[in-house]
């Protein structure tokens, strides 16, 4: 099941750059969250902060506070835990490629030490099949490269391998950017039947794919989070006029 | 605007011209590339035509005859350079394998990374036969005797240049997002490094240990001062050991043709040695790649 995710003055910098102002907001569980703004707005580097991603850049910094499922993710536990509960899909495609499609589901099991054959076979057709890729590749399992899909495909295995480890959050940084529309709505799908078991954290800068999939949206502004609430009242009512300028294509 | 003339759209004296140059330059290139490889097909030419009439059962299954009688075989060397190439390649390669890892994933930007790279490069152009030195102060004067061990690290080390700044080019040529995409499933860096870095960058890396392997295989001048050469068969890692390329230089120095004949034959085996050790590592490490794969 999904866990909830709250943020309290969330700081972050690359270097002298202040990318992240004082971000303060509750993420429900078991929901489609959306990030919106437009590029270089802080929404990436926020996800990244949610599985401590973002110290992986050495001149990288963060102070505050974020709890996922009521535990503090940089106070209580270490990066290599979080990571391991929070999985993470990234904008581009980014399979194993000296791995088959079987190695790069099991990656995660197999380099955190799990061996045992039957339950990896399990867990590789049930993640495959939950990422509505099983039946394209169950053919070619051990014999194809994961870098020999097709751009979908890629991200669909990639959706498959981070599910493998079982997390209790999804995040997305612009999942279907680099995809053709066809795997967009395949994307978007499989979105709307993990959020019933996963709390999915989504960066898109499709704001249509924003109000499709997502229950709520932030939207982030030069760093700042301006405006957090339910995605139809973001997109038909917003409160801020910032806001209201973005989703209506006035800037950005 | 209307009356310049677009360079796009050429008269045919200049579209002759372009055509000309354009076949010129085709034909250096292809004339170049012939130089380069002439030498060597002269060179592998000349020794199988000078070797292999040399070669026979005898050489691989006999040991060296006193000068003067005919026959006699190259035995002794043969197990000699197979003993302390492996012994070399055992001790450099983990090491510099383990030394680029270093430079590329966790001395980045680092006063040590700098150092070990540089160190590396001038290691790179040091002499054999001082190398050959070195080792010999280091090693044989204190244990008062030429060995096997001595040689082989004397090749060990230089292979460590050449291992650790391939594996460091081959490592920084992983695409960022694979890594992030191992850290970001939980995975700890150390390991991200060796079980996905590492393998992805594997078949450049092996390249890398290949060529070292081969530089060192025909190195003569490190050897003189440190496995020193063995008339009879020897694995003992403490006993002075026979190499090829000792040999060869041997009996190429010698007045004999017999020698000469010898000489022509081992470097054939030692050539065919260099070249079978490198197809074997390459079939070996090639096999289980995926279609695909890239």
């Amino acid at each position: 099941m999904g866990v909830g995710i709250e943020v309290n003055s969330l700081n972050a910098w690359y270097g002298a750059n202040h990318t992240l102002q004082d971000i303060t907001l509750h993420i429900p569980a078991n929901e489609a969250t959306a990030l919106i703004g437009p590029s270089g707005c802080g929404k990436s580097t926020f996800v990244r902060c949610l599985n401590r991603m973002h110290e992986t850049n050495p001149i990288a910094k963060v102070t505050g506070e974020v709890k996922i499922g009521g535990q503090d993710i940089y106070s209580d536990t270490s990066a290599v835990e979080v990571r391991r509960r929070i999985g993470m899909v990234f904008q581009r495609p980014n399979p194993f490629p000296t791995m088959s499609i079987y190695d790069n589901v099991a990656s995660g099991l197999r380099l955190n030490g799990y061996r045992n054959r039957r339950v990896l076979d399990e867990v590789v057709e049930r993640s495959l099949s939950h990422a509505a890729l099983w039946e394209e590749v169950k053919n070619d399992l051990k014999k194809k490269s994961g870098a020999s899909l097709s751009g979908g495909q890629q991200q669909r295995l990639c959706i498959a391998r981070a599910l493998a480890v079982d997390p209790e959050v999804l995040l997305m940084d612009e999942p279907a950017s680099a995809l053709d529309p066809v795997s967009t709505a395949k994307i978007e799908d499989l979105i709307f039947q993990l959020k019933t078991q996963y709390t999915i954290v989504i960066v898109t800068h499709n704001m249509q794919q924003a109000a499709r999939v997502a229950e709520r949206t932030g939207f982030f502004l030069n760093g700042k989070l301006v405006e957090f609430d339910s995605t139809h009242k973001i997109f038909t009512n917003p409160g801020d006029k910032r806001t209201e300028d973005y989703i209506t294509g006035r800037f950005g | 605007m209307a009356t310049m003339a677009n360079p796009l759209r050429s008269s045919t004296a200049n579209r002759r011209w372009r055509s000309f140059t354009n076949h010129a330059a085709t034909w250096l290139a292809v004339g170049s590339t012939i130089l380069v490889i002439a030498p060597l097909v002269a060179i592998f030419l000349d020794l199988v035509y000078k070797g292999a009439s040399s070669l026979n059962l005898a050489f691989f299954l006999k040991l060296p005859v006193p000068p003067g009688e005919s026959g006699g075989g190259m035995v002794n060397a043969i197990i000699g350079s197979v003993v302390v190439l492996a012994l070399a390649s055992l001790m450099g390669v983990p090491v510099g394998i383990a030394g680029g890892i270093y430079l590329s994933e966790f001395g980045r930007g680092t006063k040590l990374s700098n150092v070990v790279r540089f160190t590396a490069d001038v290691l790179n152009g040091v002499p054999s036969i001082v190398m050959g030195i070195a080792v010999y102060g280091l090693i044989v004067a204190p244990t008062k005797t030429f060995s096997a061990f001595a040689g082989g690290v004397v090749l060990g080390i230089m292979m460590i240049p050449t291992v650790a700044r391939t594996t460091e080019e081959m490592m920084l040529m992983v695409p960022h997002s694979i890594r992030e995409a191992a850290l970001g499933l939980g995975v700890p860096n150390w390991r991200s490094v060796l079980s996905i870095a590492l393998r992805t960058a594997m078949p450049g890396v092996i390249t890398g240990c290949m060529l070292a392997f081969a530089r060192i295989a025909g190195e003569t001048a490190p050897l003189l001062f440190t496995a020193f050469g063995n008339p009879f068969i020897s694995t003992a890692l403490n006993q002075p050991i026979e190499a090829l390329p000792l040999q060869i230089y041997v009996y190429a120095l010698g007045p004999y043709d017999d020698w000469h004949r010898l000489a022509w034959a081992g470097s054939l085996v030692l050539i065919v040695l260099i070249v079978v050790s490198v197809a074997l590592v390459r079939f070996v490490t090639t096999r289980g790649v995926l279609k695909g794969a890239n």
